[in-house]
C-alpha cells in the first residue's frame, strides 16, 4: 500500500481552515470564537494522543493491554450515554454501561472471531479496537436517542400510560407504545445511513482505506461488514437499554414509578 | 367484604400525604371522598387501585394482598378513572376499545349498544363514537373514559372527580349514568372523590372527609 506521508506542517494548513469559521463566527457576532478554539485545541491533542496510545499498543502488542484499552472506550461511552439526555434516574448509569457493554462487546467478539477469522491473532490490535471503537460511537448514538425517546414518552405520556395501567393492561402493553417509539427513533440514523451509503457520502473508514491504497472493491467489501456491525449493535444496544429502564420504572406490580424520573 | 384498606400512608420526600387510611368497601356501597385539594384524594384512590406504591399498610381483595401478576386483572375489577383522561390517536370508538385487547380483560367484549345507550344517557349520539379522540374537550374526555370505565363492567369503579370539566347537565347526566349502574347490579360499587358537596350527596349514601380518614398525615 502506498500513500502520501503527511507532515505537521501539512496539518497545520488544514488548521488554518477553522479560521473560516472563526470570521462568521466574528462577522455575524455568534460569539463561537472561544469554543471553536476549544474545540480545535481537544480535536488536536484528543487525536494526538490517541495516535500516540495506538502506536504504542499496536507495537507492545499483547491481548490484555487490547482489552483494557476496549474498557476503558467502554466505559467512556456508558458514561457518556448517561449523562447526555435531558432526564435521568436512579441506575442509569449501570443501565447504560451494561447495555453498551454487552452489545458493543458481542458485535466485535462475532466480527474478530468469525468475520476477521483469518487474522494472525484474535485481538489483533489493528483490526480490534478501530471496530470496536466505530460500534461504540454508533450504540452510543442509538442509546441516547431511544433513551430521550422513551423518558421523554413516558413523562409527557403520563396520563396515558396510567389510563391504560388503571384499565387492566400490564405494564408491558401499557408500555408498549413508548416502547416501540423508543426502538424505532434509536435505529433510524443508521438505518437512514444504510439506505444512502456510497450514494451521498463515503464513509469515514472506507475514505481511510482508499486514500491508504486500498483496491476499492475490498474497501467496499469492508464497508459493508461495518454497516452490518453497526446495525445488529445499535439494535441491540437500545434494545438493552430500553428494557433496563422500562424494568427501573414499571415495578413487578404493574405500578409505573414515574416519580424515578428526574429532569436535569 | 370486597375491598378493604388497612392503615394506608403514603409519603413524599418524608412528609406524609396521608397515614394510617382504613377503608372498607364493601359490595353495593357508594362513597363520597370529599376534601380540600393535595389532601391526597387522587393518590388515596390510585393506592386503592395498586396504581401508586404505599409506603405503609396493605390493601385487600376478597381477603387476600393481591400483587405481582395478579395485579391487571385486579385492576380490571377495580378500576381507577383518572381526572385527566389522556390524548390519544384515533378515534373516540377505538379508545373505547383498546382495553378489551388485554390479557387481563380477556373475558370481557365491547359493546357496542351498550356504548350507545350510555352515550345517549349523557346526551351524545353515535357521531361521538366517530370523533378523533384528540379533538374532544377536556369535558368530552372525561364522557369517554368515564363510559369506557362502564364498559369494562368492573366490579368497584373509583371515580377521581369525573366531571369536574363537564357542563351542568352532562354532570347530572354522568352521576344518572353510575346510579343507573349501580342500580342494575347490587354487587356493585363506587368511590366518587369531589370538591362539591352537593354533588356528594347525590352520588353517595356515605361520605368521608380525607383529614377525618388520614389520622397521621400532620405529624
Amino acid at each position: 500500500m502506498n500513500y502520501l506521508e503527511i507532515s505537521f506542517w501539512h496539518v497545520a494548513c488544514a488548521a488554518l481552515l477553522i479560521l473560516i469559521n472563526g470570521g462568521i463566527s466574528f462577522a455575524l457576532s455568534l460569539k463561537l470564537e472561544k469554543t471553536l478554539l476549544i474545540a480545535s485545541v481537544r480535536t488536536v491533542v484528543q487525536l494526538l494522543l490517541v495516535g500516540l496510545v495506538l502506536e504504542w499498543v499496536f507495537r507492545f502488542d499483547r491481548w490484555y493491554v487490547v482489552v483494557l484499552l476496549g474498557c476503558v472506550m467502554t466505559l467512556i461511552a456508558g458514561i457518556t450515554a448517561a449523562t447526555r439526555g435531558k432526564r435521568r434516574y436512579s441506575g442509569i448509569w449501570l443501565n447504560c454501561i451494561v447495555s453498551i457493554w454487552a452489545s458493543a462487546w458481542l458485535v466485535t467478539a462475532f466480527a474478530l472471531l468469525v468475520v476477521f477469522e483469518g487474522t494472525e491473532k484474535w485481538y489483533q490490535p489493528q483490526y480490534a479496537i478501530p471496530l470496536l471503537g466505530m460500534v461504540l460511537g454508533n450504540i452510543l448514538n442509538g442509546i441516547t436517542l431511544g433513551l430521550n425517546s422513551f423518558t421523554e414518552a413516558l413523562v409527557t405520556r403520563r396520563d396515558y400510560v396510567e389510563s391504560m395501567l388503571s384499565a387492566g393492561a400490564t405494564r408491558w402493553e401499557a408500555a408498549r407504545e413508548p416502547i416501540r417509539d423508543a426502538m424505532t427513533t434509536g435505529m433510524t440514523p443508521i438505518i437512514n445511513a444504510m439506505m444512502i451509503v456510497g450514494l451521498v457520502s463515503l464513509p469515514g473508514m472506507m475514505t481511510g482505506q482508499l486514500v491508504s491504497g486500498m483496491d476499492p472493491l475490498q474497501a467496499v467489501k469492508y464497508q459493508i461488514v461495518i454497516m452490518f456491525l453497526i446495525a445488529s449493535a445499535t439494535a441491540l444496544g437500545t434494545v438493552g437499554v430500553v428494557v433496563l429502564t422500562f424494568l427501573k420504572l414499571f415495578n413487578k406490580d404493574h405500578q409505573f414509578l414515574s416519580g424515578n424520573i428526574v429532569s436535569r | 367484604m370486597s375491598l378493604k384498606a388497612h392503615n394506608l400512608g403514603v409519603a413524599f420526600g418524608g412528609t406524609w400525604v396521608f397515614r394510617g387510611v382504613s377503608l372498607t368497601i364493601e359490595p353495593g356501597q357508594r362513597i363520597a371522598l370529599v376534601g380540600p385539594s393535595g389532601s391526597g384524594k387522587s393518590l388515596l384512590l390510585k393506592s386503592l387501585a395498586l396504581l401508586h406504591p404505599f409506603d405503609e399498610g396493605r390493601v385487600d381483595w376478597f381477603g387476600e394482598k393481591v400483587g405481582g401478576n395478579r395485579v391487571p386483572a385486579f385492576r380490571s375489577e377495580v378500576m381507577y378513572v383518572p381526572q385527566r383522561a389522556p390524548e390519544v390517536d384515533g378515534l373516540v370508538e377505538e379508545f373505547l376499545k383498546v382495553p378489551f385487547s388485554f390479557a387481563a380483560n380477556a373475558a370481557k367484549s365491547y359493546d357496542r349498544e351498550l356504548t350507545l345507550s350510555n352515550l345517549k344517557t349523557l346526551g351524545r349520539n353515535d357521531d361521538f363514537l366517530a370523533k378523533p379522540q384528540r379533538e374532544l374537550s377536556g369535558g368530552e374526555r372525561q364522557i369517554a373514559a368515564l363510559i369506557r370505565a362502564v364498559l369494562l363492567n368492573p366490579k368497584v369503579l373509583l371515580l377521581d372527580e369525573p366531571t369536574s370539566a363537564m357542563d351542568g347537565d352532562t354532570a347530572s347526566q354522568a352521576e344518572q349514568l353510575i346510579t343507573d349502574w349501580c342500580a342494575e347490579d347490587s354487587s356493585r360499587s363506587t368511590v366518587w372523590v369531589t370538591h362539591d358537596i352537593d354533588q356528594a350527596a347525590r352520588v353517595s349514601r356515605t361520605q368521608f372527609q380525607m383529614n377525618d380518614l388520614s389520622t397521621g398525615a400532620s405529624q
